[in-house]
């Protein structure tokens, strides 16, 4: 043991001393590396594939928001194989690290950077108006330039068609959702998922917890079990992991799985998954640019787009509830089926939307309230 | 092998330990990078070199450390003098918090006396939070590490009570955010076409600042008797409640004018995203710097160059982020472990060793 | 009663993994050594546990593998802290740091994998009592081995031999060692002792609590049990209590927002950490309770013969 232990000392030291040479070497001899790599960048033989970067707000391994996006990514890569070159940044702060990571990535040389969350509005703006050469796309925000556009995907939809199928399974019609951040996104989809209930069964209330993060399970798990207690049969999620299902799995109730399909983690209380596959748009984002045929502006891709989907809807739910959901999707492929068309009252029983009026994007944009049969206060203070 | 206490601590030794460290970590990253598969040398080049490649990638790591340095140094008062402030992070918020509120109140007409006012709110924050840890303990004995720590969690809370609510930008579409500070706000740049701001300068003044406070005058030479030896301090008559509402009060003021620096810095308005933890990491800058506030100063553009690596080695190299944490661990552990040698000596025994 | 007793059983299993964890913290605070890699060590131990159980199919396995784990992180910064005296605070956050790394790194590709569904746990008979009996007596097993812990750690800290040496070793290491105690062991064995229950209630989190894992997925935990020791006064009595106030009022809120009160969610999230403050600064009062109860030599390091 004690020669061990000198043996270990000694070794340790001679390999720092090796190392510490190495390092001073490397630095050394890694000095024209920047010449070095243009002249090896110019005779390519065929064209350079497209570099692509992404940044994700969240670990790859998160299961939830940023898993899809990387899901969209790997499908990409597989559709374009090597005329693209994908790199991604997870993780990174919402907040100044945002715009050192997205100035590298376009020294990097990458020719379209996308960034996934809301908080990378501004910093990639600022960027966008110093590196006019590069495209820029950013995900859920609402401000553009004209190398930066906008992308989103119409979550509520999903929300909607869950809401469905919960107002039909329903027995006590109380409805509970476990939200998250209370950014606008949310409270649209739980008034969807409210109206959804209610267009099948009209004496739905639906109760709603706030866990103040996207990603807590421990936290997701207790608010979920709170609105089991409290009389609701049937849960929603608007966070990021399996939590909330698998508590209604625990106590025998129902739910539902949100970003991505969740059925086998709570295989009896899986009623439906509501997904987002970015896919799509990633590739017709991809192929704008290998075509030069990329413009600026915004788009909300719903189920039409192939974006939002309503997955591993359950053999329990009844027959006519499954047909109705048919029914849904072919409407919204088709534009014949609108989520927010009136009547809509707001929680106050104040009218929202006049009958048969439909609700545009910017109405959309703007709900800060809650619809008629959701309980609570809108955090937001609205 | 067995280690012996020096009689002093080697002078020698605190120069060459971190040397040691990284000689260490560099060893261990060549071994973790060739497990993965990955070229070592170009490896470590992401964490050593590119950070510091250019004047450009210089002035983003002075960015990243401003803030570090400034809680550093406020903890590191405190901890010389035993009172263990964890809730820097807290402080940054209120400061932000506070800076961002005055920031809100100016208009594009308003003077550059503004900046002025933004740090002053943001420090008298920052100042108002660490007191009430100080309150709470001067008054009622509650243990500081656990109060400064909940009040993160209720800053955290307040901040975004604010910004979803009270704060919130009208025409922001329900987004958590204030609106846009207007131009008049902003720290002044120090390099044009970087986003190097007065505040690292500021940094430096407070190296300076609390150099000066701690070793050269007598309130400071009080906080650090208190801290070494209590019962000492108080038989010269050095009140410990004082050193308590000094510490705290200097730390939370200090914390404070880092987030006022982020928000009317580089963020340029208020979201409930305002600091990536760096109340924490500055817990971390302030030991491996000693709780020296040259050594802060080291230690944070240490840490600086360590995460802004981690972003080159996943865009460079493609490995996880995930890798990043456990290469900081390492170094951690290996700059900890080193600092050893600075106060004992190794001696090279046999059976020896086996006594306790 | 209804939504009392169900608020009661949900406040029971909130504050089961906190508890564990926080006597774990307790007996290393106890012998003078803060650990503020909880987080990094639970986080670890739930990966550990989580995969042991997913290839093993059997949750005890999955706590053994997660004490293992914790146990075994806990030995490495024992030995820095205790032999190499490295400081406790920024050794335990390297520990934190590390392990939330580590942990995603080999988590990763667990982070799809689910468990097996389990059978509900009753004790017989008095399970079947009305309301009582589905709030106390339907738990896992393990809520009721954290309440048997709490008995069993207050019994061998005040009331065995080995338990006074460990106190008298954290009151003051120099006159331990005096007497002919190995104090840097015995202190060793303590960190190990509570490195291997922070590992059991990681585990628990990712094998019961929410049986999954994804990266940092225990959100936090760590720092709440370490506030929690220094809540208790060091006692595990209170240890105990503080874990279900603290779970308690984390569902409380959950349930006031629930019945659609009409206050801002993130004032009612901030309730939970108000409300250990307020009753710390209470019951903090005295000062001689704290004086008595806390570890003299806490955070310092023992050098013998120095």
């Amino acid at each position: 043991m004690i020669d061990l232990n000198k043996r270990w000392w000694l070794r340790a030291i001679a390999c720092a001393a090796v190392a510490s040479v190495a390092l001073v070497a490397g630095c050394g001899k890694e000095e024209p590396k920047p010449a070095a790599k243009a002249a090896e960048a110019a005779p390519a033989p065929k064209p350079d594939p497209l570099k692509i970067g992404f940044m994700y707000v969240g670990p790859v391994g998160d299961a939830g928001w940023t898993f899809a996006h990387d899901n969209a990514r790997k499908a990409l890569e597989a559709e374009f194989g090597d005329k693209v070159k994908t790199t991604i940044v997870e993780s990174v702060p919402e907040g100044p690290d945002a715009e050192r990571v997205i100035r590298d990535l376009a020294d990097q040389g990458h020719k379209l950077i996308f960034a996934t969350s809301f908080g990378y509005m501004e910093q990639m703006l600022k960027v966008a108006e110093t590196k006019k050469e590069i495209r820029f796309e950013h995900a859920t925000g609402y401000k553009s330039s004209e190398n930066m556009r906008t992308y989103d995907s119409r979550t509520y939809e999903g929300a909607y068609m869950a809401g469905v199928i919960a107002g039909a399974m329903t027995k006590t019609n109380t409805l509970g959702v476990v939200a998250s951040i209370p950014i606008p996104e949310v409270i649209r989809n739980i008034n969807s998922f409210t109206l959804g209930a209610q267009s099948v069964n009209p004496k739905v209330k639906t109760k709603v917890v706030w866990v103040n993060k996207w990603f807590d399970p421990p936290k997701e798990s207790e608010g979920a079990q709170s609105l089991l207690n409290q009389g609701a049969d049937v849960l929603f999620q608007n966070t990021d992991s399996s939590a909330v299902l698998q508590t209604a799995e625990k106590a025998g109730k129902f739910a539902f799985g949100w970003d991505s399909d969740m059925s086998k983690f709570g295989p009896t209380a899986h009623l439906a998954s509501a997904v987002i596959n970015w896919a799509p748009y990633y590739k017709k984002a991809t192929k704008d640019m290998l075509d030069n045929t990329w413009q600026t502006g915004g788009v909300w891709w719903g189920h039409k787009e192939g974006v939002i989907d309503l997955v591993a809807v359950s053999d329990k739910i009844p027959e006519a509830t499954r047909k109705r959901i048919d029914e849904i999707k072919a409407g919204l492929k088709e534009g014949t089926f609108t989520v927010w068309k009136g009547p809509i009252k707001g929680q106050d029983g104040k009218k929202r939307l006049a009958k048969d009026q439909v609700a545009d994007d910017k109405f959309m944009h703007d709900i800060k309230w809650y619809v008629q049969g959701v309980e609570g206060k809108v955090p937001a203070g609205g | 092998m067995r280690l012996e206490a020096r009689p002093q601590p080697s002078v020698a030794m605190s120069i060459a330990s971190p040397v040691i460290a990284v000689a260490i970590t560099v060893v261990l990253g060549t071994l973790l990078f060739a497990l993965l598969g990955k070229d070592p040398v170009r490896g470590l080049m992401v964490f050593f070199y590119e950070p510091i490649r250019s004047g450009y990638a210089l002035s983003e790591l002075a960015v990243k450390a401003t803030p570090l340095i400034l809680c550093a140094l406020g903890l590191a008062v405190c901890y010389r003098s035993n009172i263990w402030n964890i809730g820097a992070e807290g402080q940054l918020l209120l400061g932000a918090i506070a800076g961002g509120g005055v920031a809100l109140l100016a208009t594009t007409a308003t003077g550059g006396w503004i900046v002025v006012a933004i740090l002053a709110a943001g420090a008298v924050g920052g100042m108002a939070w660490a007191g009430i840890t100080a309150l709470l303990r001067d008054r009622f004995n509650a243990n500081e590490i656990l109060v400064s720590l909940m009040l993160v969690y209720v800053a955290e809370m307040f901040l975004s009570y604010l910004v979803y609510g009270p704060w919130k930008d009208p025409k922001g579409f329900n987004f958590p955010q204030t609106q846009m500070f207007p131009a008049s706000t902003q720290v002044p740049l120090l390099v044009t076409g970087t986003r190097l701001h007065l505040g690292f300068l500021i940094a430096l003044a407070a190296v300076a600042a609390v150099w000066i406070f701690m070793f050269r005058t007598m309130a400071g030479f009080q906080l650090l008797v208190g801290g070494l030896a209590p019962l000492a301090a108080r038989y010269a008559g050095f009140s410990s409640r004082k050193a308590l509402w000094t510490t705290l009060l200097l730390s939370g003021g200090v914390a404070g004018i880092a987030g006022a620096l982020e928000a009317a810095g580089p963020l340029g308005q208020l979201t409930p995203h305002v600091s990536p933890g760096y109340g924490f990491t500055a817990i971390i800058v302030a030991f491996v710097g000693r709780l020296h506030p040259c050594g802060i100063v080291l230690a944070a553009l240490l840490l600086s160059m360590f995460i802004i690596g981690g972003e080159f080695a996943q865009s460079r190299l493609g490995l996880p982020r995930s890798l990043t944490g456990v290469f900081q661990g390492l170094l951690l552990f290996s700059l900890l472990a080193c600092d050893t040698l600075i106060h004992f000596r190794i001696i090279w025994a046999r059976r020896l060793a086996w006594n306790r | 009663m209804e939504p009392i007793a169900l608020l009661l059983a949900a406040t029971l299993n909130a504050g089961t993994a906190l508890a564990i964890a926080g006597l774990g913290l307790l007996i290393n605070e106890k012998c003078g050594i803060v650990n503020l890699g909880a987080e990094g060590i639970m986080l670890i131990a739930a990966i550990a546990g989580f995969a042991t159980v997913v290839h093993t199919d059997n949750d005890w396995v999955g706590f053994a593998a997660g004490m293992g784990a914790g146990a075994l992180l806990a030995l490495v910064f024992g030995w820095l802290v205790i032999w190499l005296n490295t400081n406790q605070y920024a050794t335990g956050l390297a520990l934190s740091m590390f392990g939330a790394g580590f942990s995603a790194f080999v988590g990763i590709r667990y982070v799809q994998e689910k468990l097996p569904a389990r059978e509900q746990f009753a004790i017989p008979w008095l399970a079947d009592i009305p309301l009582a009996g589905a709030a106390l007596f339907k738990q896992h097993p393990m809520v009721y081995i954290a309440i048997a812990l709490t008995f069993a750690m207050a019994w061998f800290l005040y009331r065995s031999r080995t338990g006074l040496v460990l106190r008298s070793i954290g009151e003051s290491p120099e006159s331990a060692h005096a007497l002919g105690y190995r104090v840097r062991w015995i202190r060793l064995a303590c960190v190990v002792a509570g490195g291997a229950l922070c590992g059991l209630a990681g585990a628990y989190i990712s094998v019961i609590y929410t049986p999954l894992w994804v990266e940092g997925m225990t959100a936090g935990k760590g720092w709440i049990t370490l506030a929690l020791t220094t809540f208790a006064t060091w006692r595990p009595g209170r240890v105990l209590l503080g874990a279900y106030l603290f779970g308690g009022v984390t569902m409380l809120q959950f349930h006031l927002q629930g019945m659609g009160v009409q206050v801002a969610s993130q004032l009612l999230t901030m309730l939970p950490y108000v409300a250990t403050i307020v009753v710390l600064a209470l019951i903090s009062r005295n000062p001689t309770w704290i004086r008595v109860n806390m570890p003299a030599s806490l955070g310092k390091p023992f050098y013998p013969g120095a």
